[in-house]
Parts: structure tokens; sequence; C-alpha cells
């Protein structure tokens, strides 16, 4: 039995040998390395990035031990790029550490080519008007970027690149795909070799409840104008009708049945989420298009016409109260139907690649495979640009934010982290950075925001003023363990993004370590 | 004074200026930081994902006297995430490896590990610390260390919590991209015990589809981990962790597997069905560690405001965090003011331990009672045993200093579920008619 990463075990239960093999294979360049930067990179590392490349421009001062663990008493004076890297090198010896000595806005203004070797770009602790560059910079050069920022007991997380589609989505809780509401023939045949009236009471307790309901709907459907249950009425009926096929008060397959009832009732057809991704303007491909986009075409063809409405099948069954001859002949049957369902979408697969003109073979087999299984949980994100948040927040958006409760403080601490780089821009320093200066500071911090504020087009609104003053007493400190919580945060993004598996965070997370009401904002 | 220059130059902003959005009894300044650093001891409970995690946020959050327990070595599979373990360390105890790492990078703080089982210590040496930190991935854990921090708990005649005797605890855990973090404030928030129903039971195989209608890949494993086992080992323990016993299950469940045409039987799955195996990664384990940490820092300081009190945390889809303010339950055996038993004078202890077994709420049998630290009988070690058995025959009221009314601790085993679990409990003795007692007593009783 090889097992060529055990150290590994742990995480490839969660995302497989591909999705670490995509992690491998990635390079990360991390902007920054005090603790935030660090610590998302910690996470990286540990978990097996093939590369990571350390930008920082500066020495390793007292106080970096008092917050950074990446460092030690042994790096006083030397380069923070230099330390941390040998760090994170002795965490995995299996990811090649390189760092450069260099501050990041310098790069950024001198040489943005820098950032195009990369996979992906982890920016900490920039201000605005770096991000701002820096995401132009990554967007043109199709590398993901990735902002956190770790600002007393506050925190910024937002994610920046033009598309990001999932197929692997691997949501919690999905509904399982059993068609019990548009069984195909294959399935309704074998129901109907079933007896539903079997003498043999263990038999009888053993029957799958796919196969009751599958008998149960049709006839329904018969005496019903070939209609199923909509009414609460007609549900109700159906479930005693179920209940009334019961021998005996410990037949699990019935209980099971009434459970899935709902199964039958629910509406045939597609979600509107992949409606929506249908819909899409990117599903009408051509030569530019992504692979992704190729196979979303032939779905939408498929669903249009040969799977009559309903994605392809996805193939699996859950447990169920059954025999174990019967369980495996119904799994036999779902398998079938998913590999014919899966043989039609690859030739129109590979029609679409023909038709567009490229290589009929470009897209294998087992990506159109797993595409057809995860069909029905597809997800594409989309991210603006920082610099459009920034100058055109979604105002009625913003402005909801500003008068609800749940969203207050978040949305304050939003608008004072861009305020505090304003000030920094005005005042050649952060506000509350220095103890003499913090009664002057307050009341400029606020004026700044304000004036943010009737910027973005919120004329009027306000900013608690204890949450001004708390930003003030932060003093642009970076705590351990918020850039701890805020750089976990970000490293599991990059997880997400890097191996293609899960969904990342949409919009802007802000971190509120004052009562942990962190909230997700959509501007 | 903020001093740029010192290792402190961050916490210090949140330490030595006052603010608006604090606790209560905040007192900004210097001696508060020194204070931390001197005073403040916590005992992070766990060395594994959560708890190396643990230990490094909390050292550079100003704490500068931490104990750490772990009964475990370290493995392979550990390497993942557990940050402060290397290749060479495997097979080492972990609370000894992570306090020596924790203490070699960071001047300063001193780390005492402690390789051994929670249930080891003495109550007391829990006591001992401000705050207890938990990085666990057991329920039962959990509920032990809940029960015997507030064991300290005491009410006052008003059935207010006494501050003094309450041991804050901040719990995590973590599961793949979910995990959750609290704050425990024994008496005021509820405790672990007040909100189990938030952990949902374990899921187990009926025996007879094992036995007779395996449908996955699972029900094969857990047939030969299980039934079959015994069957051809009957006196050998399964060791999960002896490879040879696992290659054993795993080349049973292919065999059943194979039988019954069901596919999909891996080692794999093997290792994680009889393991329970919990998919772990670093980034988890760094936010809630984390966030237990920040609250850690709050409680102990009062430099913000605490989270109140239940924050869960999942990041599958997309982003969500929560926080739930959840309530105590006034009737909770555990952080209650305690069960009221009332008691006549003449009563003896053997007597009482009777009591113990028939009462509804307790059916505590193999009770050992303590009375204010004090043995009164011990069911073990046998030396105490053979000490304390001649009190069996005496008068309990004589035994607790002829006191009106106070709490005594029992210990012993209760079922639930058709299940025996050691448990601690609190008692409000009650002696009737002795003088002292007042109806004010009779009132929100057990």
């Amino acid at each position: 039995m090889a097992e060529p990463k055990v150290k590994y075990d742990r995480q490839l239960r969660i995302w497989g040998e591909q999705g670490q093999a995509a992690l491998e294979k990635s390079s990360i360049c991390l902007l920054n390395c005090g603790p935030t930067g660090s610590e998302t990179l910690k996470n990286l590392v540990l978990g097996g990035v093939g590369s990571i490349t350390v930008v920082d421009g500066s020495k390793v001062e007292v106080g970096d031990l008092g917050n950074n663990f990446l460092v030690d008493e042994s790096s006083l004076g030397k380069s923070k790029a230099k330390c941390v890297c040998s760090f994170l090198q002795e965490l995995n010896d299996a990811v090649k550490a390189k760092f450069v000595e260099e501050s990041p806005e310098t790069l950024i203004e001198t040489n943005p080519s820098f950032f195009s070797q990369f996979t992906l770009v982890v920016a900490t602790q920039l201000v605005e008007n770096s991000m701002i560059k820096l995401d132009r910079i990554c967007r043109e050069a199709n590398v993901i970027l990735i902002f956190a920022r770790s600002y007393g007991l506050t925190g910024f997380v937002r994610i920046s690149l033009k598309e990001h589609a999932v197929v692997e989505s691997k949501p919690e809780h999905f509904l399982d795909d059993l068609r019990l509401n548009n069984p195909w023939p294959e399935l309704k045949r074998f129901a109907d070799d079933v007896d539903l009236n079997v003498q043999d009471p263990v038999a009888h307790k053993h029957i799958p409840y796919v196969v009751i309901l599958v008998k149960m709907a049709d006839e329904w459907a018969k005496s019903h104008g070939g209609r199923l249950p909509s009414t609460r009425e007609e549900k109700k009926e159906f479930k005693e009708l179920l209940k009334a096929g019961m021998v005996a008060q410990d037949e699990d397959n019935y209980k099971e049945a009434i459970d899935s009832s709902f199964k039958v009732f629910a509406p045939r057809g597609i979600s509107s989420e992949l409606q929506q991704i249908l819909n899409d303007s990117s599903a009408e491909v051509d030569s530019n298009s992504s692979d992704f986009w190729v196979l979303v075409a032939a779905l939408k063809d498929f669903i249009a016409n040969e799977g009559g409405g309903e994605a392809p099948l996805e193939g699996s069954i859950p447990d169920m109260t059954s025999s174990t001859e019967q369980y495996v002949n119904l799994q036999n049957i779902y398998h079938a139907k998913a590999e014919a369902d899966f043989l039609v979408i690859e030739r129109l697969v590979r029609n679409t690649l023909k038709n567009i003109g490229r290589d009929s073979n470009s897209i294998p087999r087992s990506t159109i495979k797993s595409f057809c299984k995860n069909a029905r949980k597809l997800k594409v994100c989309r991210y603006r640009l920082i610099e459009d948040e920034f100058n055109s927040p979604n105002l009625p958006e913003l402005q909801k934010y500003l008068t609800d409760e749940d969203y207050s403080i978040a949305v304050g601490i939003y608008i004072l982290l861009r305020a505090v780089d304003r000030f920094a821009a005005n005042y050649n320093s952060f506000p509350g950075q220095f103890d003499s200066a913090m009664d002057e500071d307050i009341p400029r911090l606020k004026s700044t925001a304000i004036g943010l504020l009737n910027d973005l087009g919120c004329n009027g609104a306000t900013l608690a003023e204890d949450l001004i003053n708390e930003m003030c007493r932060f003093g642009a400190a970076e705590l351990h363990a918020v850039a701890a919580l805020v750089g976990g945060i970000a490293s599991q993004e990059v997880i997400k993004l890097i191996t293609k598996q899960f969904v990342p965070m949409s919009g802007t997370y802000i971190f509120n370590g004052i009562d942990h009401k962190s909230q997700l904002l959509s501007l | 004074m903020a001093d740029t220059s010192s290792r402190s130059r961050d916490l210090d902003k949140l330490l030595l200026r006052p603010g608006n959005l604090v606790g209560p009894r905040f007192e900004p300044g210097p001696e508060l930081r020194d204070d931390l650093q001197a005073y403040a001891k916590v005992l992070v409970v766990g060395a594994g994902g959560l708890g190396c995690e643990l230990l490094k946020d909390l050292a550079l959050s100003g704490f500068k006297n931490l104990e750490v327990i772990d009964m475990d070595r370290i493995e392979v599979t550990n390497l993942n995430r557990q940050f402060l373990f290397r290749l060479e360390d495997v097979g080492k105890p972990k609370a000894e490896v992570a306090a020596k790492r924790v203490m070699e990078r960071i001047s300063g703080v001193q780390i005492v590990p402690h390789f051994c089982r929670i249930e080891d210590k003495e109550i007391e040496f829990y006591n001992d610390f401000s705050i207890i930190a938990l990085g666990l991935d057991s329920i039962e854990a959990r509920s032990y260390i809940n029960t015997v921090a507030c064991s300290f708990l005491e009410y006052d005649s008003n059935d207010n919590p006494r501050e003094e005797t309450i041991k804050p605890m901040v719990d995590g855990g973590t599961e793949g991209f979910k995990g959750h973090a609290r704050v425990i404030l024994p008496g005021i928030t509820p405790c672990f015990e007040c909100t189990i129903w938030l952990f949902p039971p374990q899921v187990k195989f009926p025996l007879c589809t094992l036995a007779e209608t395996p449908r996955t890949a699972a029900h094969c494993i857990e047939y030969a981990h299980l039934i079959k086992w015994n069957e051809v080992h009957g006196g050998v323990a399964f060791d999960p962790d002896n490879p040879e016993h696992m290659k054993w299950v795993y080349d049973e469940a292919v065999k059943r597997a194979e039988l019954f045409g069901i596919p999909g039987v891996t080692y794999s799955l093997t290792q994680g069905v009889v393991k329970n195996i919990i998919p772990a990664i670093a980034s988890t384990n760094a936010i809630i560690s984390a966030a237990c940490a920040l609250e850690t820092l709050k409680i102990a300081s009062e430099c913000s405001k605490t989270l109140s009190n239940y924050l869960t945390y999942n990041g599958s889809e997309g982003l969500h965090t929560e926080v739930a303010e959840f309530e105590r339950d006034k009737e909770c055996l555990v952080c209650g003011p305690g069960i009221r038993i009332e008691l006549d004078t003449s009563i003896t202890l053997q007597k009482f331990m009777d009591l113990l077994e028939e009462h509804p709420k307790l059916r505590l049998s193999k009770a050992s009672i303590t009375h204010q630290g004090k043995n009164l009988y011990m069911q073990a070690p046998p030396v105490l045993e053979e000490m304390t058995r001649s009190n069996l025959s005496r008068s309990l009221f004589n035994l607790m200093g002829k006191l009106p009314k106070d709490v005594v601790h029992v210990n012993g085993i209760t079922i639930k579920n058709d299940q025996k679990f050691s448990c601690l409990r609190k008692l409000r003795v009650v002696f009737k008619g002795v003088d002292g007692v007042t109806d004010m007593d009779t009132a929100g009783g057990a």
C-alpha cells in the first residue's frame, strides 16, 4: 500500500489528490510579512503549496518579536522577509521558499511584470492606493489576487479576479438526484417489476423507498390526469396512502418513503441559479471561451433537448433500507442512466469544440464526467475591480448597511479602514499612531470619514463616535490574534481558489473583533 | 505611554489606552500589561491542531504564564497543521514538544507541559488558573473540564454566582471548514452541559444492516470492525493504532464487499470509518484558535467587549460567521446552584449514598463524596477506601461539621442511553429542622 503523503492525510480527505496536486503546482507571492501575511502563508506552506515568494523591505524590530511567531531574537536587525522565509521553509521542506527584500509599493510602481509569474498574490497591509494599482496589474496579468489586512481589532479580506468558475462546489446539504418526480423508462420498469403487496413481511419491509415512491406517484398520476400532488391536501393524502401501505410498525422503508415524499412533490427541471448560469452571455461560446463555458454550452443544449429540461443524472443514490440485492440493482440503474447522459454531453462537448475551431479532444473525459456529476451545483463567482468598488460602490446596498443594526459596526469599520488611509496620505501617520496626537486625531479622522461618506453619495450619514474613537485607539496596531484570524480566513480562501473546490467568499469580508459580528458586504 | 521600541508595541495600544467599547472594569495602563504578564495564568487543554495555535496566540497576546495538558504523542498525520511539530518529533509527547518550541521562539514566556490525561490531575489543579482554554476534539473531554470548572462555582444566598468563584473557559472546535468558538462564564453564560443539545448524536448503523443487508462500503467496514473481529479474535481488543489490526479489518471488509457486490472499500475509507477520522486543515484551526485567544485576552484584561457567547464559522460555501447568544439552563446540573437535597440530621453517609442511587435526577452509583475539599468517602484507591470506610456509618450532618447547609461534591457512575458515564455533581445539602435554615431556602429549589 503506497502512502506517499501520509502527512497530508487529514486534508486529502477534504480536497482529494486532485486538489492537492493543484496546490503543489501553485506559486504564491506574499506582500508584507508582518503577522497577517506570515500567518496566511504559514497555513499555505503547511498545506503544501508549490512555492512561495515573500516580498518585504523592512528589517525586524523589537516590536515584531511581540506579534510575529515567524521571527525571533536572532532575527533582530535582519531582513524580515529573509527570516520569515527561512522559518516557513522549516515547516515544510517540500515547498520552494524565496524572498525579495523590497517594499511591495516599490515593486508595484517600478516592476509590475514581477507579478505575472505567480498563480496568486496575497497582498497584506496595503493602503488604498497600492491596492488599486496592484489590482489593475493582477487583473491584466490574469493573476488571482487576495487582499488581507488587520488593523487593531478589525480586519478586511477581499478576493479580486474577473471570474472564478467552480464545478466541484461540494455543498454540504444538496438534494440527491433521484428523479422521483420524473422517472425515466428503466427506473419505471424496475419499479413496475416489484410487487408492493408481497406477502413475505421481510421482503415487504426491504423494498427500497425509491421503488415505493415511484410506484405510488405513478398510481396517483394515473388517477389525477397525469399530475403529481401539488396542493397541501393532495400532499397530505399522498402521505396517507403511503402510511396505508405499511403492514407493520417497524417498516423503516415506508417511514423513509414518507419522509422523502417531498421529493415527489418537488418541481421538475433545474434550479434558477443554474438557469442564470446558462443564460449568461459567456455561454455563447467562441474560440476564446474557457473550457468551463464550453461545457456550459453543451449542458445548455442537453437540457433543452435530450435532457428534456433536466440536467444529466448525477448517478449516485443515498443509503436506504433495502435488501442488498435490490439496492445494488437500483444503484446500477442510476449508474447506467448517468453514464448514458454523460455520453450525450460528451458528444455535444466535442461538437461544440469543433464548431469554435478547437481540437475536439482538448477537454479530457474525466473533466467532462466530473462536470456532469456536478452540473446541478455549478457556481460562478465574479469580483469587481477594487477601484470600481471604492469609487462607485453599490449605493443602495451601502445605505442599507449604514442603517441596519446588524451591519452598522461592520460597515463603519469598512468606511473607517478607508478613512485611515486617506488620513495617512494627508498627515503622514495613521490616526492614533502616536499618543501625543490622539486628541487631534479623533476629530480629524471623523471629518475624513464623513468626507469619504459624502464622496460616496451618502450625505448626512454618520458613524458611531465610539467606533471612531476605537479606530484611533488602535493606532494601526497589528495584533497577533487578529492577524492569525484574518490570515486564517485569507489562507482558506486561497485554498478554495487554487483547488477550485468549494465556494470562495463573495464580496468584501469585514472582521469585527469587538463583538465578532463580522459581515460580508456586497459593494 | 506606549513604547514603540518595546516588544509590546502593538498590544500596548489596546492595554494602555482608554476606550469606550471596553469591558466594565477596564483599567488601562502599564500595570494592566504587567499584571497580565505576571499574574494571569492560562491553561491550554490539548496540544493538537487547536492547542498549538492557542499556545502561540496566547504567548503573543501578553500572557507569560501558560500550561498545556495533552496525553497524546505526535503522529505523522498531525504535521499538516500542528506546526510546532517536525518529522523528527513523531512519537514524542505533544505537550512537551509544543511547550518547548514556543518557549524557544518567544522569550519571556513560561509554559509548563503536562503529558497525562485530564482526569489524572487533582481537581484543585484546575482552580489555579485564571482562564482555561480548550482545544479538544471530544464531547467527553469537554464535558469533563466543564464539570470541573463549574464545580468551583459558588452561589450566594440569593442564588447569584459569587464572582470570585467563576472560572472562565474559552472553548473551540473544528471539523474541516467548520468551527465554533465560545465563551463560558459559569453561572452567567450557558455552560457546556446547558447546551449539550447543540451536539448531534453520533451516527450508528443498525446491527441488522451490518449483519444482513449491507449496502455501502461503510457497512462492510463496520461489519468487519464490530462483528467479525470479535468472532475471530474473541478476547483481543481491537487497536485502531495497530496497522496489522487495521489491515485485517480492511481485508475482511473487502471480502464482504465483494460478496455483496458493493463498491468503494478503500484502506483510507477503512481508517476513516473505524477511527472516526475528522478531516482537518491548518486554516480552520488557526481561525478558531485565534478567536479563542482573543476572547481570553479580553476576559483577562477587559480591553474590549467579550463575545456573547457562541460563534460559529463555516468556510465551505462562501464564508459564514454567526454569533448566537444562548441562555443558561437555570436547572443545569453542572453550572446551576446544584440539586437541593433535604435531609434529616440522623442520616448516615451510607444511607445518603443509597439516596443518590435512587434520586431521579442523579441515579448515581459508586459515589465518592467530598465536602470542602475533605474526602468523606472514596471508592478508590484501596488505601483511601479503607481510610474512609468508617465514615459510612457516621451521620452526614456530623461529618459536615454540623453545618445547617452546604455544598458537597459527588463523583460516581451514572447511566444514560444504556451507557455508563463517570460524572461529578454538585449538591446543596440542607438539614431539616436546624437553626439557621429559613423558609427562604425552600424557594428556587431543585
